[in-house]
């Protein structure tokens, strides 16, 4: 069987890439296209690790076929920052020691900036549901909660 | 090595401060490169066909069709392997099946093809024929004489008669007489606790990539706790030499002592060596849960006895741990650490390890300690409310001290579980108010800590930078620790040093990152490096000056003339004898290699407060603060960290975690869908108290931190849920059915 | 000599005592003393054993001395996560 042509946008760039009916989104990224920025964490969408945007909205992109970017607009943790600045999340988490091993970090960084952008001043409660599908065995969640609670603070400050 | 000073004045300039972590961005914008995230030229993917029985015998493999596949270059069964060292049998049969697979999701054979299609096609073409044969996978069912059994004749010398081959030893500590104890107690508990099995749960899965060439020389990339333990192994597995065998760490995605150990890479070298061609493997989710990790399930009988002024009379405790289908479950570390947080005259533990057809129990945070305090500190809560006494109040009445005689045998020094103990009665949640159905719980927790082998090298560049390579994998932020030891010490600006983890082929043997050594021991070695380093820029400065190098100290980051004999001469800085470092000598550097003594064991107290629905049997975390002795507490953040990280792990452990095995003996939930771990929502924040009482044994004091914190929470959470539901909870984990069917069985009774 | 506490289960092996004399300078003395004068605690002594000395933990370092009033106490070998 012949493989797929796929042309989509990839944070920003226009990216071409040929992939099977069954690979994923994260294969794509990953195997096809080398951004291992995203993580596979469990492959069944229960982990989070894997978190990219797609026209806005946040998917596990372990859980969506890599032919299905077809047209779409992807935003992976790779696109995040811009240029040598830091999106302030980023900046938030090295700052606030919301990290400890690192693999959860980049799906939790993209699930965060999404609820940002639709929400910019979530409660906590709000942030726990909101990453609740993002797993972290590190840190206890703790200072991962503080930094994006503070880092929504300082966004709405500087708005 | 000796603490510096006992004087509490000494100010840090750098320790105990909180800087950013050199490997920070590289985390935050997706460019670390962890096991998963590399290729090679050539590469083939590696995959692994499992056993689908819990026990069966292993009476023929027949690979042909599977080599037929175009695309597979090569096909690995155990005949591949020839005979090992005893020291490494074990961990070349879990790593891929002799006879026998022992568990389901035992290794049987692996495959290395063009794509991962290709090789799970050429897995499906495989034939194995298994003959099934009958399995046992609780631990107490697996000590009766009639269990079936997994290895015959090797139980050890230890075990008296009467007990199944699946008990592989017997261990016994402790000192006193527990019937004369038990007789001066006004009332005496005796109960049996059980926990479920439960998995390390890192969220990056096993993964590595193997290069052997023909000529011998091979390489491994991968996520581990330990790449010297992982050279050691794979060589001893594949009759290499060590030299032969370079492993580089890539970064790691959480371990918890689930990657101190192998799994996949002497498969994949041996796979890489057949096919001649890099190999890439990585497990899936199921498979890590099905094959790798998970820590014992236990079953403990406790007997405690108390006065009813709160004096502990005896402790006894039996304890019986599973550790999967080979011998090593912690059930030693528990039965040493059972009783450490008390002072007592008679003290007895007993413990079983039992192999059962389940996977091998690896090392999971603390090791066999949070199922033993679970136990003792639920009984020794039972006693504290029978008597209405304060829990705390009698924790500290028969708290361990410096001076006593520590249950599993040695005197302590110094320790700080008084201090926790202090703290946590002097803060605000202890007084703080509780609604209906809540509950709040204490317990304390102890855990050894380790030092072993250990290199730092620390080479001062030209322009006056610092590199450290050291060789123990960064789980949570060890190189900004080590990155502050060493500017500590030479007194220069943080952000003028930088730490790697180096590969086995740059430094001598070291120990795993395992046992909370790291920061303790590793932190120790790059001292001693920077302070060899100053030795040589001092002798440096000296020979400019043309004054004996004793005359020369080294003082704020430059040498300096020590004393007015020495001569009056300007400080020469760190920069301006590396700048002529090749005029006076050659290069500098300072390093250290030594076999760490003198861990400070170390204890902690969780605070916790819960609310039980008691229609649903569903527990909620309200709150939760951890007090702990960090000795000295070099970057506090991340020590607030593993504080919090372990107490959650804990949470797991004591609500929703287990394996779920079936009558077929077939784990039921190999998913994070069904084996669930603890996610945002589920908790509160977690507050911390760090006390900082001074390692004996650290030049600045420091202990361990890393794997204490996951050794109270069972018991804190399973005082606090029984004090909510009005029911004593011995059974781990506190799902809602079983806390419902507690509550119902109470109203019932 | 020096008194060395070895925990309960060894004791079979030590004709009962949880506490036995050898005469030692050494972490290496000590460990051929016991295998010497009490030839059933070989195979645990293979297997690997930690000693405090005097609260402190060793496990390999053979030349760590002992001196006579030294606290020595035989602990399973110590492995951590």
């Amino acid at each position: 069987m012949s493989q797929i042509h796929v042309k989509t946008t990839i944070n920003g760039d226009v990216t071409e890439f040929l992939c099977e009916a069954e690979d994923t989104l994260l294969d794509v990224l990953r195997d096809r296209l080398g951004m291992t920025g995203s993580k596979e964490g469990c492959g069944t969408g229960d982990c989070g690790a894997c978190s990219v945007t797609v026209d806005g909205r946040l998917v596990c992109s372990c859980l969506m076929l890599g032919a299905e970017a077809e047209g779409r607009e992807v935003a992976t943790i790779e696109g995040m920052a811009t240029g040598d600045q830091l999106h302030p999340l980023q900046q938030k988490f090295i700052e606030m020691a919301a990290l400890q091993c690192g693999i959860c970090t980049p799906g939790i960084l993209v699930a965060a900036k999404s609820l940002l952008e639709k929400n910019p001043d979530p409660t906590e409660e709000e942030v726990r549901y909101w990453l609740a599908g993002n797993l972290c065995r590190c840190t206890g969640y703790d200072k991962i909660i503080r930094a994006v609670m503070e880092t929504a603070a300082d966004l709405r400050r500087a708005s | 090595m000796a603490l510096d000073s006992s004087d509490k004045s000494r100010t840090f300039k750098v320790v105990g401060t909180r800087p950013l972590r050199p490997d920070g961005i590289d985390k935050v914008t997706g460019r670390a490169r962890f096991g998963a995230d590399i290729v090679a030229p050539g590469m083939l993917t590696g995959r692994v066909l499992r056993s689908p029985h819990a026990h069966a015998r292993i009476v023929k493999i027949d690979t042909a069709k599977a080599r037929a596949l175009p695309g597979v270059k090569a096909v690995v069964t155990r005949a591949d392997f020839g005979t090992v060292p005893d020291a490494v049998a074990d961990i070349l049969d879990n790593c891929m099946a002799g006879d026998k697979a022992l568990y389901d999701g035992h290794a049987v054979a692996a495959v290395a093809a063009s794509s991962a299609a290709v090789a799970r096609k050429a897995l499906r073409l495989i034939e194995v024929e298994y003959e099934v044969l009958p399995h046992v996978s609780d631990v107490d069912a697996a000590m009766q004489p009639g269990a079936p059994v997994l290895h015959a004749g090797r139980q050890d010398e230890t075990v008296p008669e009467g007990y199944s081959q699946n008990v592989m030893s017997r261990v016994e500590f402790g000192h006193g007489d527990i019937d004369k104890g038990l007789a001066e107690a006004d009332r005496v508990v005796e109960r049996t606790y059980r926990t479920g099995a439960t998995h390390q749960g890192y969220i990056e899965p096993h993964a590595c990539l193997a290069t052997m060439g023909p000529d011998g020389q091979a390489d491994l990339w991968g996520c581990t706790q330990g790449h010297y333990m992982v050279r050691n192994t794979c060589a001893a597995i594949l009759g290499m030499e060590q030299g032969q065998l370079r492993v580089t760490a890539s970064e790691i995605g959480g371990g918890f002592g689930g990657k101190t150990t192998v799994f996949l890479e002497p498969v994949a070298l041996m796979l890489s060596k057949l096919a001649g061609r890099p190999v890439k493997m990585v497990m899936t989710r199921s498979e890590v849960l099905r094959a790798t990790g998970p820590t014992s399930s236990s079953s403990i009988d406790i007997k405690l006895g108390m006065t009813r002024d709160g004096r502990i009379t005896a402790g006894y405790a039996q304890l019986r741990y599973q550790g999967g289908a080979y011998p090593g479950s912690p059930v030693d570390m528990g039965s040493m650490s059972a009783f450490a947080p008390y002072d007592l005259e008679n003290v007895k533990t007993v413990g079983f390890d039992v192999v059962t057809n389940r996977p091998k129990a690896a090392a999971y945070r603390a090791p066999g300690a949070p199922m033993a305090a679970f136990a003792v500190e639920s009984a020794v809560d039972e006693l504290a409310k029978g008597f209405g006494l304060d829990p705390l109040e009698v924790r500290l009445k028969n708290a361990a001290r410096e001076g006593t005689l520590a249950s599993y045998g040695p005197t302590f020094p110094a320790i700080g579980l008084e201090a926790t103990l202090e703290a946590a009665k002097a803060h605000p949640h202890w007084g703080a108010p509780l609604g209906e159905n809540q509950g709040r719980g204490v317990a304390c927790g102890f855990w050894f800590n380790f030092g072993g082998d250990t290199c730092v090298t620390l080479n001062i560049t030209p322009d006056g930078t610092v590199t450290v390579s050291e060789g123990n994998p960064d789980i949570g932020g060890s190189r900004a620790s080590m990155t502050m030891m060493a500017a500590e010490e030479l007194g220069i600006p943080y952000d003028k040093v930088r730490t790697i983890i180096a590969d086995t082929g740059s430094l001598g043997q070291n120990e795993v990152t395992d046992g909370s050594r790291v920061t303790f021991a590793v932190g120790l070695a790059t001292i001693e490096a920077a302070r060899n380093a100053k030795r040589e820029m001092c002798k440096r400065a000296a020979m400019v000056w043309g004054i004996d190098e004793e005359a020369v100290e080294w003082v704020d980051g430059a040498a300096r003339p020590a004393g007015p004999n020495a001569g009056k001469h300007d400080p020469m800085t760190l920069k301006e004898i590396a700048a002529i470092a090749s005029n006076t000598g050659g290069p500098i550097a300072g390093h250290y290699e030594v076999n760490a003594e003198g861990a400070g064991v170390s204890f902690g107290t969780h605070m916790v407060d819960v609310e039980v629905d008691p229609d649903t049997g569903s527990t909620k975390i309200l709150r939760y603060t951890v007090f702990q002795d960090a000795g000295k507490a070099v970057h506090p953040a991340y020590v607030e960290g593993q504080f919090q990280g372990g107490a959650v792990q804990g949470i797991g452990w004591a609500l929703n975690e287990e394996y779920i095995y079936g009558e077929d003996g077939i784990l039921q939930n190999a998913g994070f869908l069904d084996y669930r771990i603890p996610v945002a929502s589920d908790l509160p924040m977690i507050d911390t108290v760090i006390l900082e009482i001074a390692n004996p044994g650290h030049p600045y004091g420091v202990r361990g931190v890393g794997e204490t914190p996951i050794v109270p929470p069972l018991a804190a959470i399973a005082n606090a849920v029984s004090a909510a539901a009005g029911v004593r909870m011995t059974d781990l984990p506190m799902s809602p059915p079983r806390v419902l069917a507690a509550i119902q069985g109470q109203k019932g009774a | 000599m020096v008194k060395v506490r070895v925990w309960g289960s060894l004791a079979e092996f030590t004709e009962g005592q949880t506490e036995v004399e050898i005469k030692a300078d050494t972490l290496r003395d000590l460990l051929d003393g016991l295998a010497g004068k009490y030839p059933g605690l070989r195979p645990q002594l293979e297997r690997g054993i930690s000693v405090a000395i005097d609260g402190r933990v060793y496990n390999d370092s053979w030349f760590t001395p002992i001196s006579e009033d030294s606290e020595v106490v035989l602990l399973r070998r110590l492995k951590g996560g």
